[in-house]
């Protein structure tokens, strides 16, 4: 499929692009990869990605790429280092178990967004589908639109951010993720309680907010967490299991 | 005056409600809480045992020990990585987590595999420098909880192992109680210290199949196209199982029979759930075939493997390799009859010890415990680990050799007959000096 | 475990084009479902009578001879024209007089829907080339609903692909799997409903006709679906005038919607939809789980 190598399209002003109606997922996420020993091209643009998988997935390098259209499943994923921005909507699995460096949706993004992502920042501009954050480790997300169901299932550690509202079961069984809500909450997972939102929330909410470019009062946000409930087996608690 | 009597009613024990069964009544209604135990199904159930080889004699010359060549070596793999993973013996050590075992433990079965040239497996919970280390050739096991998940690692690994199941719980997901969840152990899985941790049992970002094929491409892009992609399901469907393995792009596939062990899970899904390892061979040998993927696609069976007879008769009905893992940890020495004393402590005894969740593993190998860890010495183990390995394939090889033939991989169901209507049908061999095969026209 | 893909036209501004937009909707589901495909295509419905797509084996079947037995057996007209394996025929009388007579005169011939617009075409092998078999680019219409199928536990066969028609206008494309099937199926064949497959997502189609022979909506019926079908799905269905998508409670199995002014377009992933006109300023979201999304044409 591949009809150039993705060497001979740089351009001078450095920025390499990589049109996908021209090159191959394969060709693409190679060429991303050859950077993760040395660095020589820094900034990267791909064309037409018309809702293809597996695109900037296992990057480990400070690369800015930006991705002009749709995207299918696990784009960024396991991204280390890496900037990663989508101008258009993306797949099941943005982000999923991202390290480090960030990843911003311009559009919406489907289910799973930053699953079990143990760093970096992810900021979706649209809506997030279900089961966003589902198993995060430490990533810090901010979702500018509304969350679906089943958000931050089992979140283990790290934030997120919903400027909108969240659906059914947010933080269901949920451990340690700081969960910050502006809109409604249709209804709250086992052991999700809503909390006291102290001065070092505000700060960490504030910090977040302004680090994701959104213009939004820290002050009109809820904090949810762990009841903490759930942490050891009771047998009273059997029903939620 | 009491007058003898004649005739004395014998007290007779009800085989429904039997011992163990009422003390598990009395259990569960003074707990309130499910039994959870380590290890697989301790029911009796159809096994290899039922199965015997027609050696040569007349028809078929058989081959001189030591002297004549019998291949051993296997290559996994080979369907699209770009490096397949060779082992010299088809005997390779199954994924148990670093959590469930000590780092030492997981060290010696790394240095135990490498020693025959085998490969051993990650777990639940992350890749630890010391298995890495130790370990000439480690899968890295991807799991629905992702605990300690990272693109280095997956970049370190020789296979990547995507799990769906195991064969103790089909359509379960894992617990490990707190006691286990140390500082180490909860640092790796980002778990705060001492809680109840609960496995998810369906991955995060996909579910089917379908999204499995693009799951399984993803990791591929990561990895360039390298390592081998198993599957990993526990038997049950099995024959549909693996055809949607092969269709969502497997390099292996792993069927973990019911016999498998796991580290901790419900007494009743151990029990209750899954199919016998002899069973689910034909099922997948049989979808394999029907695909053209037979030895194309390579096949481990794990669950209940002991001994390199248990070896032979997975190869004879189709398998490429197989796994073990509680037979592993016995060579390790765990439920050694020298702990006796203690395992009683613990109301157990050697040989039945369960309890590996709760940590307290007088052996030193299934547990955290800082005391314990040290009575367990890596490189002993890893030295029993090879013995035990090597002695599996020896007998592998003799029985291979008895039946002619130059590699392992040449045994065939012909070469085998069943002692019992129940296994003649699960593994679709003939009723001994018969040619019948129950239920051959269906699985 | 599949593809699914649906084009629900809101006016008659695409009609012309239906297959033209779809085509490559489907095509875009091939890694989903390699095994077969298929589509329901509504439109060129006939006032009088039935329209029928039947199907036979033999492509050198004579339905030439067949459509004139009908007429001359039956004292009614038929109006027919043959695609690959598949002939529609469009009767001037009732239904289930020509099904009856079909069943009982030529089992040989397979009745794929019935109704007064439906059309289902559906091949084992890739999209693509069910898409060229049967001229999908040519084909215009008010409604369209397609499948690629990645067999999980019944055969890969025509029989076994999708779409599932089981009543009259009534189509169903399927993703996900169904863990109480073989019970309801039992059921709903006590209630006369008929199977032709084990496949799970056949027992779905028959439900909602039994539903709908209760005297449900369509909306009724697949909110009486959500409690009694248990297991994992996304489902599309098309009716003469209508066109829904609902997924189960826990709504694992991807599925996205697009909506513009002129049309609503479903499907599993947002790849499929990156073709349509005016896409990119499309309402586009993710159909929540235990939610049933209707749309239909009060006139047409």
């Amino acid at each position: 499929m591949s009809t150039k190598s993705v060497a001979e399209s740089v351009t001078t002003s450095g920025k390499q692009t990589v049109d996908l109606a021209q090159q191959t997922v394969r060709d693409l996420n190679q060429a991303l990869h050859d950077q993760n020993k040395e660095l020589t091209i820094a900034e990267w643009e791909v064309l037409n990605p018309k809702g293809e998988h597996n695109l900037a997935v296992g990057l480990d390098q400070k690369l800015k790429v930006d991705i002009y259209g749709p995207v299918g499943y696990y784009c960024a994923g396991m991204n280390k280092e890496a900037d990663i921005t989508v101008h258009g909507h993306a797949g099941q699995g943005i982000a999923e178990n991202m390290m480090s460096g960030s990843v911003r949706v311009k559009g919406n993004a489907s289910s799973a967004a930053g699953a079990t992502a143990h760093g970096g920042f992810l900021v979706i501009e649209g809506d997030a589908g279900s089961r966003c954050g589902i198993s995060m480790k430490g990533i810090d997300i901010v979702v500018k639109g509304n969350v679906g169901h089943m958000s931050c299932f089992m979140g283990q550690a790290g934030s997120l951010v919903v400027c909108g509202d969240a659906g059914d079961a947010l933080g269901d069984s949920l451990y340690e993720v700081h969960i910050y809500v502006k809109g409604s909450v249709k209804s709250l997972g086992a052991d999700c309680i809503e909390k006291e939102m102290r001065q070092e929330h505000l700060d960490e909410l504030s910090a977040l907010l302004e680090k994701a470019g959104v213009d939004e009062d820290p002050k009109a946000f809820k904090r949810y967490g762990s009841a903490r409930q759930l942490y050891n087996f009771k047998v009273d608690n059997a029903s939620a299991y | 005056m009491t007058e003898k009597k004649k005739y004395m009613t014998v007290p007779r024990e009800s085989a429904t409600f039997d011992k163990l069964t009422m003390a598990e009544i009395r259990r569960a209604a003074d707990t309130g809480i499910y039994d959870i135990r380590g290890a697989g199904a301790k029911r009796k159930l159809p096994h290899f045992d039922d199965l015997l080889f027609l050696g040569a004699s007349m028809s078929r010359y058989p081959l001189e020990g030591y002297r004549e060549k019998c291949n051993t070596s296997v290559t996994l793999g080979t369907r699209f990585a770009k490096k397949p993973i060779t082992i010299d013996t088809p005997v390779t050590i199954a994924g148990m987590s670093f959590g469930a075992l000590s780092a030492y433990a997981k060290e010696a079965l790394g240095r135990g595999a490498s020693a025959v040239g085998t490969s051993t497996t990650t777990g639940d919970g992350g890749m630890t420098p010391e298995e890495r280390g130790q370990s000439s050739k480690l899968v890295y096991q991807y799991l629905p909880s992702r605990y300690g998940m990272n693109p280095d690692d997956l970049r370190k690994a020789d296979a990547i192992e995507v799990v769906l199941g195991q064969g103790a719980k089909p359509g379960g997901g894992g617990m490990l109680l707190g006691q286990k969840i140390t500082e180490r152990v909860a640092k790796m899985r980002t778990l705060p210290m001492g809680v109840d941790q609960r496995s998810a049992c369906r991955h995060p970002d996909w579910t089917g199949p379908d999204d499995l094929e693009i799951k399984i491409k993803e990791l591929r892009e990561i990895t360039d196209w390298q390592v081998p992609i198993y599957i990993k399901v526990g038997a049950t469907r099995t024959y549909y199982d693996v055809k949607l393995a092969v269709k969502a792009g497997a390099d292996v596939i792993v069927v973990d029979g019911m016999q498998g062990g796991t580290a901790a899970t419900q007494d009743v899904f151990i029990e209750h759930v899954g199919i016998p390892t002899m069973a689910a061979i034909p099922q997948a040998v049989q979808a394999l075939q029907e695909m053209g993927m037979h030895r194309k696609v390579q096949l481990i069976v794990s669950g209940g493997i002991r001994n390199g007879a248990d070896v032979a008769k997975c190869m004879a009905l189709g398998a490429d390799a197989v796994a073990i893992g509680t037979a592993a940890l016995v060579a390790l020495g765990d439920n050694d009859p020298k702990w006796e004393e203690e395992y009683q402590k613990l109301g157990s005894t050697a040989g039945s010890y369960d309890d590996w969740h709760e940590g307290r593993d007088p052996a030193g190998i299934s547990t955290q415990d800082p005391e314990l860890m040290k009575r367990f010495d890596p490189v002993e183990g890893g030295r029993r680990l090879a013995n035990y390995i090597r002695v599996l394939t020896l007998e592998a090889q003799t029985l291979a050799r008895a039946c002619g033939k130059n590699d392992l991989r040449h045994l065939e169901p012909e070469d085998l007959v069943a002692l019992t209507v129940e296994s003649a049908a699960m593994a679709r061999v003939p009723l001994a000096g018969t040619s019948w095969i129950p239920g051959t026209h269906t699985f | 475990m599949c593809g699914i893909v649906g084009l629900y036209l809101k006016n008659d501004k695409y009609e012309d084009r239906l297959g033209e937009l779809f085509a490559p909707m489907l095509i875009a589901m091939t890694e989903r479902g390699p095994d077969s495909a298929g589509f329901a295509v509504y439109g060129d419905e006939v006032d009088q009578g039935v329209k029928l797509t039947l199907r036979n084996e033999d492509e050198n079947y004579d339905w030439s001879a067949l459509a004139k037995e009908i007429e001359a057996k039956l004292n009614t007209k038929v109006d027919w024209f043959q695609n690959s394996k598949v002939a529609v025929f469009k009767v001037d009388i009732d239904a289930e007089t020509v099904e009856n007579y079909l069943m009982e005169n030529h089992q040989d011939v397979l009745i794929m829907s019935s109704g007064k617009s439906i059309e289902i075409l559906k091949e084992v092998g890739l999209p693509e080339r069910i898409v060229n078999l049967f001229h999908l680019e040519n084909m215009k219409g008010s409604h369209i609903i397609g499948h690629t199928r990645m067999a999980t536990e019944s055969a890969v066969t025509m029989a076994g692909s999708h779409p599932f028609s089981t009543g009259m206008d009534l189509c169903l494309v399927h993703n996900g799997s169904l863990s109480n099937h073989n019970r309801l199926r039992q059921e709903l064949k006590r209630e006369g409903i008929h199977f032709e497959t084990e496949n799970d997502s056949e027992v779905a189609a028959g439900y909602l006709t039994y539903r709908l022979q209760q005297g449900d909506s369509l909306n009724e019926a697949l909110t009486h679906a959500l409690d009694d079908l248990d297991g994992f799905f996304t489902f599309t269905i098309g009716t003469k005038d209508g066109f829904a998508v609902v997924r189960d409670p826990i709504a694992c199995k991807p599925a996205v919607i697009a909506e513009t002014d002129d049309y609503v377009a479903m499907a599993s992933e947002y790849q499929a939809l990156t073709t349509l006109p005016g896409i990119e300023n499309a309402k586009v979201w993710e159909p929540e789980p235990s939610k049933v999304y209707v749309w239909e044409r009060t006139t047409h």
